[in-house]
């Protein structure tokens, strides 16, 4: 191996220095700065809202910084866009999809530097072929000619992958990439990023989730409140005390909860059926408990969750709320009937992004806030001064617009909006997505508290710590079918595994 | 927390960049021509922009909803036709002045109900309502077309066209009740439910379904509202004509849409108010009446017109651009 082709170790692949970056109101970036090495994986931690993403999209040249420099490979440059900055070898992987969903896979990959042949035509033999090869080296089961708006969301999110791949890039980012994939995906991406890594390319790696960020990284930064709070070397660092940095206390997530009283059967579902999303799926829900539905992406569980909110039509089977048979036509009769869903989506399906925080969390309920003919201010921000305090959401004032949030932020507007509906039955849809490891916890809690208080839960999770941890029984689904069901003290890991994979089967009830 | 992040009038004016225009282009005016600056050059301009701003109203919630409605000036036409028409039947001859009602509820209702039906095709369909209401313009001017035998209708009974320019104290009648239909609007938009659905579903359709907002009956009242105004546009222009001809209308969708977009109003939805349509209104207005006297030509007054309106809209864009955050295209 030739040595010129690694960099000095004294000059990092990337440097930010002094890195300032302010909203109307926020001061999103307070003077970081930290260095990413050539052939490492840096993680980058911190609270929703510490200014993760927004720092990330200062070095990919999608925002101006307010003060500081950027060196890549030791040399100062200024981003000016997205492309330059890709040009200079820096790509970002974004939090939030942004793919073009009526074309085709490989035009997105290349979208913005298409190949071209005379005439400004497009040489599409070539890009279907470079854009097959890098789907190949990500082992995508997809063809490059596809559409994107008709792949999963796992599968998009390999193609904004896919998209960082088409330079040799210098640093790479990834900005909470495994939201939405599954275990095997995941698998894959870390196949990804160590080749990346051993090409010698600099990786900075955001997530939530502890296990991924001690498997992959080799240091860790920390951000908290827009602020730099260093820096710790994996091999010599646990998770405690990286949490202690992050959010300034300690975090007790070993405590296991009460076992629940639980009451009367709210919901009872028999033989339900929709056409091949899922079939003959039977269960019954407790007031007072929680029933966690795990399996993996595509496994129908969001299907059903749907169904019971009114926004499929069943083909087959019954449901029954406190033993009364319903018809379930639409959202506003779910509400109607006590039903409420924290989607899986914030974006597409939860928020008015447009929207101010406080009207975004009143939506479902503001035909009753009405003073006469008018809403009732008072009676809104009434609502929206609990959930701000009681989920801790961070936004300088109801006044933003929910586009504005930080990702994790957002997903707790939605999160209040439903619950400020005081719904029986509770459907949360991977409620945690994008959530720190504090909010996290305190939404378990909150959860939990719920179930408390009588409400009927049922969480839906790809997340496995999650499900075990929150829920009072568990049902694996596997392909539209639910394989087992699990009390707290039947499950653990392994066979939770086998279910969710088709391998272990009982009857349930 | 505080939530007194209140606006302060500069701040209230940036996001509301047609009202500095227009006092811009009022006192532009006021100096260059010696009879824009009176009373009654006021009132003018009040009964002259009342037709399209009343149909305006309307718009603005169909396009803070996400959608556009094209047939508003076929709709003027129609319900201009039929008021002046059924007043005049044989069948009222002994009525005296309540002939007029008949006419006028059944202009009223057939506007609402071409709005009606334009919001079940939308709905039901979810054919694009740029689609379903060009078709409706072109459908509904040729019944108008068939129905009056392109003939113009005129009013017999003169208490009709007399209410056209009846005034209340100083204040036209038509003004006045453009300026109450707006205020009725404002407070509908910006303080009940259904304004506030009107900005969710324009905002994030599949977000308001899950919200439990019915859209699709939403988006049809809408629709009905702004074909009752256009009706009512139709109405009050015939009796300011004492009239009614079948090409009434002509054009007005574009007047229309440009006075709402030069307001604020966002095309793809979400976004819009009615201090800014109305804004949008006067700013034509004035800006025609002022050019009239000036007496520059017609066609000059659509180029300069034009080239105002791609001004403006570059303004709002500076001015409410969020710093240096937005997207660079
Ligand atoms: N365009 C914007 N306008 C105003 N404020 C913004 C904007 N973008 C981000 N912010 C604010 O800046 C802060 C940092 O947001 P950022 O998205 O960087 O957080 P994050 O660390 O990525 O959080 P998460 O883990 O939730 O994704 C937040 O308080 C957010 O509300
Ligand atoms: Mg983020």
């Amino acid at each position: 191996m030739s040595a010129s082709h690694i960099p000095q170790p004294d000059t990092p692949a990337l440097r930010l220095e002094g890195i300032v970056k302010t909203f109307p109101g926020v001061r999103a970036l307070d003077d970081v700065g930290f260095d990413v090495r050539a052939g490492e994986v840096h993680a980058l931690l911190g609270e929703n809202g510490a200014g993760k993403s927004t720092l990330m999209k200062v070095l990919a040249g999608m925002y101006e910084p307010d003060e500081g420099s950027i060196y890549i490979e030791g040399e100062a440059v200024t981003m000016r866009s997205p492309l330059e900055a890709k040009a200079r070898g820096v790509v970002l992987i974004h939090q939030e999809l942004s793919l073009a969903e009526e074309m085709s896979v490989a035009e997105n990959i290349y979208l913005g530097e298409l190949p071209r042949k005379s005439l400004g035509r497009v040489d599409w033999k070539t890009l279907h072929s470079n854009a097959q090869a890098i789907l190949d080296r990500l082992k995508c089961g997809f063809d490059s000619k596809r559409q994107v708006g008709t792949l999963s969301i796992a599968n998009q999110q390999m193609v904004e992958i896919a998209r960082a791949l088409t330079v040799e890039a210098k640093v790479v980012v990834f900005d909470e990439p495994t939201a939405s994939l599954t275990d095997a995906e995941k698998v894959v991406l870390f196949d990804i990023i160590n080749d990346l890594k051993a090409r010698g390319a600099g990786i900075v790696y955001i997530s939530h989730r502890m296990d991924e960020i001690f498997t992959l990284a080799d240091r860790i930064s920390v951000l908290r409140d827009g602020g730099y709070r260093g820096t710790l070397i994996k091999s010599e660092t646990n998770e405690d005390e990286v949490i202690q940095l992050m959010i300034g206390r300690a975090l007790d997530l070993t405590r296991r909860r009460a076992a629940a009283k639980t009451g009367k059967v709210a919901l009872q579902v028999e033989g339900l059926s929709c056409g091949k999303l899922f079939e003959d799926v039977s269960f019954e829900l407790r007031e007072g408990e929680v029933l966690g539905f795990y399996g993996l992406v595509g496994a129908g569980r969001t299907e059903i969750a749907e169904t019971l909110f009114g926004l499929r039509k069943p083909s087959a089977g019954r449901i029954l709320i406190d033993g009364t048979e319903v018809e379930i036509s639409s959202p506003a009769d779910a509400i109607k009937k006590g039903i409420s869903l924290v989607p899986e989506s914030r974006k597409e399906q939860g928020l008015v992004l447009g929207m101010n925080c406080r009207d975004n969390i009143t939506l479902p309920q503001v035909g009753d806030l009405t003073k006469g003919p008018f809403v009732s201010d008072g009676a809104e921000i009434a609502i929206f001064d609990r959930y701000y305090e009681a989920l801790k959401i961070k936004t300088p004032s109801w006044r933003q617009a929910v586009g504005n949030l930080s990702g994790g932020n957002q997903q707790k507007i939605v999160i209040g909006k439903w619950l400020a509906m005081n719904p029986r039955i509770l459907i949360v849809d991977e409620p945690t997505r994008g959530i720190d490891v504090g909010s996290k916890s305190e939404i378990h809690d909150l959860i939990r508290t719920l179930a408390g208080e009588g409400y009927a839960v049922i969480v839906i999770s790809s997340e496995m710590p999650e499900v075990m941890h929150v829920s009072d029984r568990i049902v694996a689904m596997f392909h539209g079918r639910i394989m087992r069901s699990f009390t707290t003290e039947e499950v653990t890991e392994d066979n939770l595994v086998a279910a969710i994979s088709g391998i272990e089967t009982d009857k349930v009830a | 927390m505080s939530h007194s992040v209140l606006k302060s009038p500069l701040g209230w004016l940036a996001g509301n960049p047609i009202w500095g225009f227009i006092a811009l282009i009022f006192i532009f005016f006021s100096f260059a021509n010696p009879y824009f600056f009176a009373l009654q050059n006021f009132q003018n301009i009040l009964v002259q922009t009342s037709t399209i701003g009343v149909i305006a109203l309307g718009m603005t919630l169909v396009m803070i909803n996400g959608n556009i409605d094209l047939s508003v000036g076929a709709v003027v036409a129609l319900a201009a036709s039929l008021c002046v028409d059924i007043q005049g039947w044989s069948l009222f001859a002994d009525w005296g002045n309540w002939a007029i009602l008949p006419g006028v509820v059944a202009a009223l209702l057939a506007g609402t109900a071409l709005g009606a039906l334009n919001g079940l095709i939308v709905w039901k369909t979810g054919v694009d309502a740029f689609i379903v209401t060009l078709g409706a313009m072109l459908g509904v001017r040729g019944l108008v077309f068939v129905y009056t035998k392109e003939q113009s209708f005129f009013a017999m009974n003169f208490s009709f066209s007399d209410f056209g320019s009846s005034s209340i104290g100083p204040i036209p009648t038509l003004a006045a009740l453009f300026l109450i239909c707006t205020a009725i609007v404002h407070f509908v938009l910006s303080r009940t439910v259904h304004g506030r659905n009107t900005y969710a579903v324009g905002g994030n359709r599949s977000a308001a379904v899950n919200a439990g907002i019915r859209v699709g009956p939403h988006m049809m009242i809408n629709f009905m509202i702004v074909g009752f105004l256009a009706a009512l546009a139709g109405v009050t222009l015939s009796s300011q004509m004492g009239a009614a001809t079948p090409n009434l209308g002509t054009n007005y969708e574009l007047w229309v849409i440009t006075s709402v977009v030069l307001g604020g109003t966002k095309l793809k939805g979400g976004a819009g108010t009615i201090t800014g349509t109305l804004g949008g209104v006067l700013a034509i207005g004035i800006l025609r009446n002022g050019m009239n006297l000036m007496q520059v030509p017609a066609f000059y007054v659509l180029v300069i017109l034009g080239s105002i309106l791609i001004a403006v809209l570059l303004l709002d864009k500076q001015l409410n651009r969020k710093g240096k955050e937005e997207l660079r295209l």
